[in-house]
């Protein structure tokens, strides 16, 4: 099977500073690979990479054995901590806009039985997140939650290929943070979903994923901090994509799942 | 005791506090008339409020002996007439280059240090060029404004677009937009309530021009019929006419604002008060 993603000896530098060195990463379609590491150790320049919203310095990224486009766009979806949504457009709206930015490359809107269509599908989507009752308001009028619901729904409804997650309820309190978990896997496992998840919170990462990636430096000269780049320094399998270990892992309860001791070398 | 940076009016104070600058100046203004009027019964500096309430009723009723139009009525259509034709054209260049400016970097680079420069331009030092070009009739009065306000409403609007959160504009091409889609669908249904913000805040500055280019050439208009009377020191003329293009400063402003709530009502939440 093709890869979903494939870095291949991927370095990152900005002038003198190495962000990135030497990464080499394979990720196989429907894994949920969360990422972990202390600031300033390349998660997000890792995220802004798979968005080509950067290019790599050395090195190349595939997507399904095809190179990266090097800018963003409709296969893969974001979901940022913050300004995930639009502010002018209603509920639907927000969610309306992928489909109709899709079919209508002009004026950006649909109308008539196509715009029907694409609401239904818009609908749909909103109540899978639970935000069916909410459909006229504005983000501002919404809680931070229903603000990241309605950011999941707004790229799911496109089907993206990635679903990239940068922090998504580093905001939250830990009740809506734990019904946000929930929903994750639940819409990760109905849309067969490739999800890469940058978190500060590393019980998140070991509850959310199947697979846990630790960054940090490979090397350091304490000379010369900017000198060498961080990598990867621990990939862990945490669980299995198939549907009965799955259940059994929503089964349990939160708190049991994250039992699950922090790797030692974590400051 | 609260400290005073913690103490906030009631409704009722709040009224009259916003009240009583008003009613201080009329104050002054009346002892001052009165004592200047015991002097000088044929005073002309500062007329009575009775003698200031006659001439306004004259300029809003008597149709003028030479062209018989009510001249406040004549005045206050071509002086508004100017204002809207010049803050338009301004508001509608504003909107296309600070957007092009703001969201397309190759346009950025090539225009904004020009148009920064052209901004540095005093309007009223081209006033002549305008007249030689454009003649002494309506447009060269229009362009003034237009001259006047363009630069900044630009590159505020400029500014605007560029401050929009990096991640919408991502966001909006993980949705699959292209550049046009991300002008027509994003960025500009978000900078319109931002363009009324500008234009309102450039108002006075256009009002300024406009009264300026009207005094220097013009037939009728607020600032020619208060250009022309200063020659008699007619102060119970100009008066009226400087609070009339107060209020007309201020109902222009009022209806933007209230404009521009009703049609973005998703910009103005969070505003105190609502």
């Amino acid at each position: 099977m093709t890869p979903r993603i494939r870095f291949e000896n991927v370095w990152m530098t900005y002038g003198d500073q190495v962000v990135l060195e030497r990464l080499n990463l394979t990720v196989a379609p429907g894994e949920f690979c969360t990422i972990v590491g202390a600031s300033g150790c390349g998660k997000t320049t890792l995220l802004r990479l798979l968005l080509g919203e950067e290019t790599p310095s050395r090195g190349r990224i595939l997507l399904d054995g095809e190179p990266l486009p090097a800018e963003p766009g409709p296969d893969r979806g974001i979901v940022f901590q913050r300004y995930s949504v639009f502010p002018h457009l209603s509920v639907l709206g927000n969610v309306l806009l992928g489909l109709e930015l899709r079919a209508s490359p002009v004026t950006g809107r649909l109308f008539g039985s196509a715009r029907r269509n694409a609401q239904d599908e818009a609908v749909a989507m909103l109540e899978a997140v639970g935000l069916g009752q909410a459909l006229r308001k504005y983000p501002t009028q919404l809680s931070g939650g229903m603000q990241q619901r309605l950011a999941l729904a707004q790229s799911l409804v496109m089907h993206p290929r990635i679903l990239l997650l940068d922090e998504p309820f580093g905001a939250l309190d830990p009740g809506i943070r734990r019904d946000m978990h929930e929903l994750v896997l639940r819409l990760w496992r109905e849309n067969n979903l490739t999800v890469f998840m940058v978190t500060h919170d590393i019980r998140e990462g070991f509850y959310l994923g199947t697979r846990l990636l630790v960054f940090d430096k490979l090397r350091y000269d304490p000379d010369a901090p900017q000198a060498y780049g961080a990598g990867i320094t621990y990939d862990l399998p945490i669980g299995q994509a198939d549907p009965e270990t799955l259940a059994e892992v929503l089964g349990r309860p939160p708190a049991a799942s994250r039992k699950t001791s922090a790797p030692s070398h974590q400051r | 005791m609260k400290r005073l940076i913690n103490q906030r009016p009631g409704p009722v104070s709040t009224a009259a506090l916003a009240l009583l600058p008003f009613v201080v100046l009329a104050l002054v203004y009346l002892v001052a008339s009165d004592a200047r009027l015991a002097e000088n019964p044929n005073d002309k500096l500062l007329p009575s409020f009775s003698t200031l309430a006659e001439s306004f009723v004259r300029l809003t009723s008597e149709p003028s002996q030479r062209t018989g139009e009510i001249l406040l009525w004549q005045d206050t259509g071509a002086s508004l007439r100017r204002l809207a034709q010049g803050v338009g054209i301004s508001a509608a260049i504003g909107l296309v280059l600070g957007v092009a400016l703001g969201a397309i970097p190759l346009i950025r680079s090539g225009f904004a240090p020009f148009v920064a420069v052209l901004s540095l331009i005093p309007p009223m030092a081209v006033l002549p060029v305008l007249f030689i070009v454009f003649g002494l009739g309506e447009v060269s009065k229009v362009v003034l404004i237009v001259v006047g306000i363009t630069p900044f409403i630009v590159r505020d609007l400029q500014q605007r677009v560029q401050e929009l959160p990096r991640e919408l504009i991502i966001k909006a091409q993980t949705l699959g937009a292209n550049s046009w889609q991300i002008v027509l669908r994003v960025i500009l249904p978000q900078v319109v309530p931002r363009l009324i913000d500008a234009v309102r805040l450039s108002l006075g500055t256009a009002w300024l021009f406009l009264i300026s280019a009207e005094a220097i050439a013009a037939t009728e208009g607020l600032g020619y019929r208060i250009f022309l009377v200063r020659r008699y020191l007619a102060m119970d003329v100009i008066l009226p006419y400087v609070v009339w293009i107060t209020i007309l400063a201020y109902l222009t402003d009022f209806l933007l604002k209230q404009i521009s709530r009703r049609a973005f009502p998703w910009y103005h939440t969070g505003e105190p008060g609502r």
